[in-house]
């Protein structure tokens, strides 16, 4: 919402630009609590323009086409100025941007010689000066074709003879003339003296580019002087007749030397806030104000409108408002006024739009979005010759019916969407924009104003739904006041009666179908002062209240009826914190009955395995939850594997983004390939990261953690990271750890992958990637992953260290090989050494597998270093010797396995 | 022979004294008190000595023997000192050569900011808890006072998992307010961080899925002033002492009075720069009074108990923190990006 400082100044003294400079107004209004983005001075790129009086004319010497001016800038001396534009006389007011002057845009000026002729800065255009017509509409510049500029498109057949002379017939009725004397006549209206050979003529034209000594193409049927249509010439034949040049002043009261930036409306300064959704009264002019006025301590000063009408008809008569939907449209009020007459607004009125960022269109409309901006009620105007039957109803639109809105685009509704209609057809969206059929046009004769209340919500989803939210939908879909209808409508009138813009018919039609009860609150000071943790006075928080024109009897409030926001003493209390200022509310501490407070057993495993992850070099990485569902085949899994059953987002952003994942394993293989994509040599990754299964409560996913592990280069191998689960599962004291071959895992390769268990609990699987999934990730490398159920971990967590005695007496040390199929997995040879050996046998370490010469084929050789040890006396050998008897026994008869 | 004993004595403290190494050293110890030495050989001669010289000389021959070891030791211990100081200079190393490389991971920036927090809040007793991300929109909208139209239910702005916007990806971690509410006892305080979700293309700055941690206190008798003491407390912690903060109005659904917190601009110290795009300060935090209607919504007599929460973007604060200046690095998952913090 950007707001003009001069338009609030209409309503609050003492808050002008000169009272309050733009920072501190802004840092004021911030912290009441409407939040200011940005603040601009309109003018702050123009410098040193100044508005001129050309006292003289001559051309230019050594140029066909530029003009040396003498401009009196108010200075004791007129300065000089040289110009290319032809559309400016002796006697006109123009913006002279002097020597060392500044332009918007951040364009510089400064004197110079054009072809040997000394210009002391520049005469501005519209666009210079960052305006155009619709600001200014009368400067407008129409020309006419001077035969002097003409420049044959061939230069072997021109078609008007280069010693054309006065008199000289052009064609038909056309002759060639010579400007003796020229002279302003009016806004934009010159009287010329024209030597047409045989006589003298004067005629009155609004081309303004004509001057004394140039031959112009005169219409001698017609009486008139003609244009490059009338001669249906190029542009390219006449270049120096344009309608552009130097923007000439009809401003009252403005003399030489004043700064053009009053004169321009560059002299306001606009704020930009950022308005909350709660709050869509601040979203006008007079809303602000109230703000303002509340903030800086200065009194409101709003006006009631007064509305003379007396327009010809009765408008019972001329207009009737039916609303049969009326759960969608609280209030519709609506007046009508004759014999408009379309045209520019005034300037006042126009500054103020554009300082808003509003267009200026024509009278009619911008009265609309005048009130618009000021009262913060959106409004609308109709051609009353295009409501069929005098009637306007207010209705749902049928499913399927079309209309083109005023931005010529044909619309598709729907039974969900508001439609202003008349008898026969839809004439406008309800609260979005209107129809192009009851337009307001320049012929327009009478009009139906439209103020009306619509259900914020249904417009918020019709504009949503058409992609096309606009200045008012953004005011209606927020809720706005219904009893604003009515002062809005009448503002319009006033206005129109004040532009002269037409007459406003006697009368209002006011549809109410549903109106807000009044909130009445009870203040509460010592709740609002418990809930602040302050000590404001109770006349402190009448007095902020009374001060939004909240209406205070005691401590019983009543709020106005543009604050639906406020329904409780909390929000009293809000309104008298911003006053009171949040920055002076004390600062304490929590006190009250202590919490414990900490993180529980599942965050403490997760910091735990997260700090084991990064010991052993593994980076954390972060994945998104949803995943792509072709991931799914990325990682080899059947079509019909019962895991794809995802959670799928119905809106998503993409189909890469449209599933929840219930495996973390392709945003792990994601980052592991994009690493390698960089070239990073390698790379350890953990990520702690949630899974989304189906079947939760209420509908809801069964979100389970999963500690996902992965790794590729130089030393990534199978052992490496298995080394690092087995520290995982040691280190949360894990019992009976064990690993099982898998090798119908579709994602792992199947010789080399592991799932991973305590006792008969299964934690999870890892292994190298299968090679058909990383090609299928585009990668020609051994990737190895790890996915870990944290509930499981969680589930295998050992119990506390309870202290065992240190041995007493020295253990004795065995190595033995044994040679056995190479089908045996050490794990069970290993299970066998360890069940076997008796109660001196403490441990048992592989420390080499062999195959090759002195082996037989099939044959592996494992190499063991077994421990023994009694705890109540040194072993002697034949103790040692028993136990490894029956330990190499033991192995001989399960597996085979001969001693080597 | 005591003549004999004295030239011995001179020869031998002479070649002790001489030698250079602890093997030259042990043959003179040899050749001079060894079983088969001089002074061996000169004691056999005692015999023939009278009654009233042998222990005269035996005390001699003693003496000398200790004097010889003493000389010997004095001898040794001097080049064992010598033979150590050149083993030491020997097995000098460049201290410069890089150690052996201890590759250690690293936590992930956004998860290290958001460490500190927790563990700022669980010094202040409050309990950190984890909620689903697939959610009821009654608890991400409706328990938070956020009902039918409110505009973040749009399903341009929010991911549904039905037609009936029933189940969500939660889009803000507030619904864990409620979660709490409605199973804890009172007095409540918490802080509930995790994954949100909103539906914003990914730029320099937006990301679909984000984090925030949220935070409550509930208890009888809590005030806005406490809200501001704590946060202000927290800001410190994780800014520095001495950081300047201010709270502004502004509006949430679920909380009244409501406000905004911003931190003095590190940078400019409050004058306006590119960082603060001109304002002086930067936005860290919402928080505001809970709401009555949400906390009688959850079952919680507003009459007798009060509370506040906040709820607080973490990539922001984690980009903030390290001067991290695209959100896009934090998902990206580089391990040159990892590995600097």
């Amino acid at each position: 919402m950007n707001l003009s400082r001069k338009w609030l100044t209409e309503f609050v003294d003492g808050v002008s630009v000169s009272d309050i400079d733009d920072r501190e107004f802004a840092e004021a209004m911030t912290l009441s609590g409407s939040k200011v983005e940005t603040y601009e001075d309109l003018g702050a790129e123009i410098n040193n323009v100044l508005v001129g009086r050309i006292l003289s004319l001559e051309r230019h010497p050594n140029s066909d086409h530029m003009w040396i001016c003498r401009i009196d800038v108010g200075g004791d001396e007129p300065v000089q100025i040289v110009t290319g534009a032809w559309n400016i006389h002796t006697g006109d007011l123009v913006p002279a941007a002097l020597h060392n002057s500044t332009l918007p845009g951040g364009k510089k000026i400064t004197k110079g010689k054009l072809r040997g002729e000394l210009s002391n800065g520049m005469l501005c255009s519209l666009r210079e000066l960052n305006l155009d017509e619709r600001d200014f509409p009368y400067a407008v510049i129409k020309a006419a074709a001077l035969l002097n500029d003409y420049h044959p498109l061939d230069a072997e057949k021109p078609s008007i003879p280069a010693d054309i002379k006065a008199g000289d017939k052009v064609f038909g009725p056309v002759v060639a003339a010579k400007a003796l004397a020229v002279e302003t006549v009016g806004v934009n209206v010159y009287k010329c003296s024209l030597d047409i050979g045989a006589s003298t003529v004067d005629v009155e034209t609004d081309c303004q580019n004509i001057h004394e000594g140039d031959m112009v193409a005169y219409n001698t049927k017609a009486a008139s002087i003609c244009t490059l249509d009338d001669l249906r010439a190029q542009q390219a034949e006449f270049p120096h007749c344009i309608s552009d040049g130097i923007f000439v002043l009809h401003e009252d009261g403005v003399k030489p030397g004043d700064d053009i930036r009053p004169v321009i409306g560059a002299d306001d300064h606009v704020i930009e806030f950022e308005i909350t959704p709660n709050r869509p009264d601040c979203l006008s002019v007079i809303g602000l104000a109230r703000e303002a006025a509340a903030t800086f301590g200065k009194e409101l000063k709003l006006h009631e409108p007064e509305v003379k009408g007396g327009a010809d008809g009765r408008l019972d008569e001329l207009l009737k408002v039916e609303v049969p939907a009326e759960e969608l449209c609280p209030r519709y009020t609506a007046r009508m006024v004759r014999n408009v007459r379309i045209g520019p607004s005034p300037k006042w009125m126009r500054e103020r739009l554009r300082a808003m960022g509003v267009r200026p269109i024509n009278n009619i409309v911008d009265i609309t979005n005048y009130v618009m901006m000021e009262y913060g009620q959106p409004m609308h105007a109709f051609d009353y010759r295009y409501v069929k039957g005098g009637k306007i109803i207010v209705r749902r639109a049928g499913d399927g019916e079309e209309l083109t809105t005023l931005d010529g685009n044909v619309r598709k509704l729907t039974s969900n969407m508001l439609v202003i209609a008349d008898d026969t057809r839809a004439v406008g969206l309800a609260g979005i924009m209107g129809g192009e059929n009851s337009e307001i046009v320049s012929d327009t004769v009478d009009v139906v104003f439209e103020s009306a209340n619509f259900d914020g919500t249904c417009i918020r989803k019709g504009a949503l739904a058409l992609g096309m939210r606009t200045e008012a939908s953004a005011k209606f879909e927020k809720g706005l006041d219904p009893m604003n209808t009515l002062p809005a409508v009448n503002r319009a009138c006033e206005l129109v009666e004040m532009l002269g813009a037409g007459e406003v018919v006697d009368g209002v039609i006011d549809v109410v179908n549903k109106l807000p009860e009044p909130t009445v609150l009870a203040l509460r000071p010592d709740k609002v002062n418990a809930l602040l943790g302050t000590d404001v006075p109770v006349a402190r928080m009448q007095e902020i209240l009374r001060s939004l024109q909240f209406g205070v009897n005691g401590e019983t409030v009543s709020v106005p009826s543009w604050r639906a926001d406020v329904e409780h003493y909390s929000d009293l209390a809000e309104e008298v914190a911003r006053f009171f200022g949040y920055n002076n509310i004390p600062c304490t501490l929590v006190h009250g009955e202590s919490t414990l407070g900490g993180y529980s057993d599942e965050q403490l495993l997760e910091q735990q395995l997260g700090s084991l992850c990064r010991a052993a070099g593994y980076d954390e990485i972060i994945t998104y939850s949803f995943i792509s569902p072709s991931y799914y085949d990325k990682i080899r899994w059947a079509s019909d594997d019962p895991r794809r059953k995802s959670f799928r987002i119905l809106n998503p952003l993409g189909e890469d983004t449209s599933i929840m994942r219930t495996t973390t394993l392709p945003s792990m293989l994601e980052i592991l390939t994009r690493n390698y994509n960089y070239r990073n040599k390698a790379a350890r990754l953990y990520e702690l990261g949630r899974i989304y299964q189906l079947g939760g409560e209420d509908g809801l996913a069964v979100e389970s953690k999963m500690l996902t592990l992965g790794t590729y280069g130089p030393k990534a191998s199978f052992f490496g990271l298995k080394g690092l689960i087995e520290a995982v599962m040691k280190d949360i004291r894990a019992k009976d750890v064990h690993f099982e071959a898998c090798a119908d895992n579709p994602s792992y390769h199947p010789g080399r992958c592991a799932t991973v268990w305590a006792g008969s609990d299964c934690i999870g699987v890892f292994g190298q990637i299968h090679p058909l999934v990383a090609a299928n990730y585009g990668v020609d490398a051994e990737f190895y992953c790890a996915e870990l159920a944290l509930d499981e971990l969680m589930l295998a967590r050992g119990e506390d260290p309870v202290y065992t005695p240190l041995p007493k007496f020295p253990a004795v040390t065995r190595d033995i090989a044994v040679v056995c199929d190479i089908s045996i997995p050490v794990a069970r040879l290993i299970d066998c050494i360890m069940t076997s050996g008796g109660e001196y046998l403490k441990g048992c370490s592989l420390f080499d597998i062999y195959t090759g010469s002195h082996i037989a084929p099939g044959k592996k050789s494992v190499a063991f270093s077994i421990t023994m040890r009694s705890d109540d006396q040194t072993l002697t050998d034949d103790h040692a010797e028993e136990t490894m008897k029956a330990v190499l026994t033991a192995l001989e008869q399960k597996f085979g396995a001969i001693i080597r | 022979m005591k003549a004999l004993m004295q030239e011995l004595k001179d020869k031998a403290l002479k070649a002790i004294v001489e030698a250079d190494s602890l093997e030259s050293l042990e043959a003179l110890r040899i050749k001079y008190l060894g079983k088969k030495g001089e002074l061996t050989a000169i004691l056999k001669q005692m015999g023939r000595l009278s009654a009233e010289e042998r222990p005269i000389m035996g005390q001699l021959a003693n003496q000398l023997r200790a004097e010889l070891e003493s000389s010997i030791e004095t001898t040794r211990a001097k080049l064992e000192a010598a033979a150590l100081e050149a083993r030491l200079k020997l097995e000098a190393v460049d201290v410069t050569i890089p150690g052996d490389e201890l590759k250690l991971g690293h936590k992930h920036p956004m998860y290290k900011a958001l460490d500190e927090i927790k563990d700022i809040f669980v010094g202040m007793g409050f309990t950190v808890l984890d909620g689903p991300e697939v959610e009821l929109a009654s608890y991400n909208f409706d328990k938070l006072n956020a009902g039918e139209g409110h505009p973040s239910r749009d399903w341009s702005d929010t991911f549904y998992f039905d037609e009936d916007s029933r189940v969500m990806l939660r889009s803000q971690t507030s619904p864990m307010q409620v979660r709490a509410m409605e199973t804890m006892k009172l007095p409540i305080r918490i802080v509930a961080p995790g994954r949100v979700y909103r539906k914003d293309e990914v730029d320099a700055t937006h990301s679909p899925m984000f984090h925030q941690v949220e935070g409550m206190v509930i208890d009888k008798g809590v005030t806005m002033a406490d809200l501001k003491g704590t946060l202000n407390l927290v800001m410190e912690q994780l800014f520095g002492e001495g950081t300047v903060t201010r709270f502004r109005p502004h509006h949430f659904p679920f909380t009244e009075p409501s406000c905004e917190m911003d931190v003095q601009c590190h940078k400019c110290g409050g004058k306006g720069c590119p960082t603060c795009k001109g304002e002086g300060w930067i936005e860290v935090l919402g928080a505001g009074m809970i709401h009555p209607k949400v906390l009688e919504m959850s079952g919680i007599d507003s009459e007798e108990y009060t509370g506040w929460a906040f709820g607080m973007g973490l990539e922001r604060l984690a980009m903030r923190r390290f001067k991290i200046s695209d959100l896009r690095l934090i998902f990206e998952n580089d391990v040159r990006f990892l590995e600097q913090f």
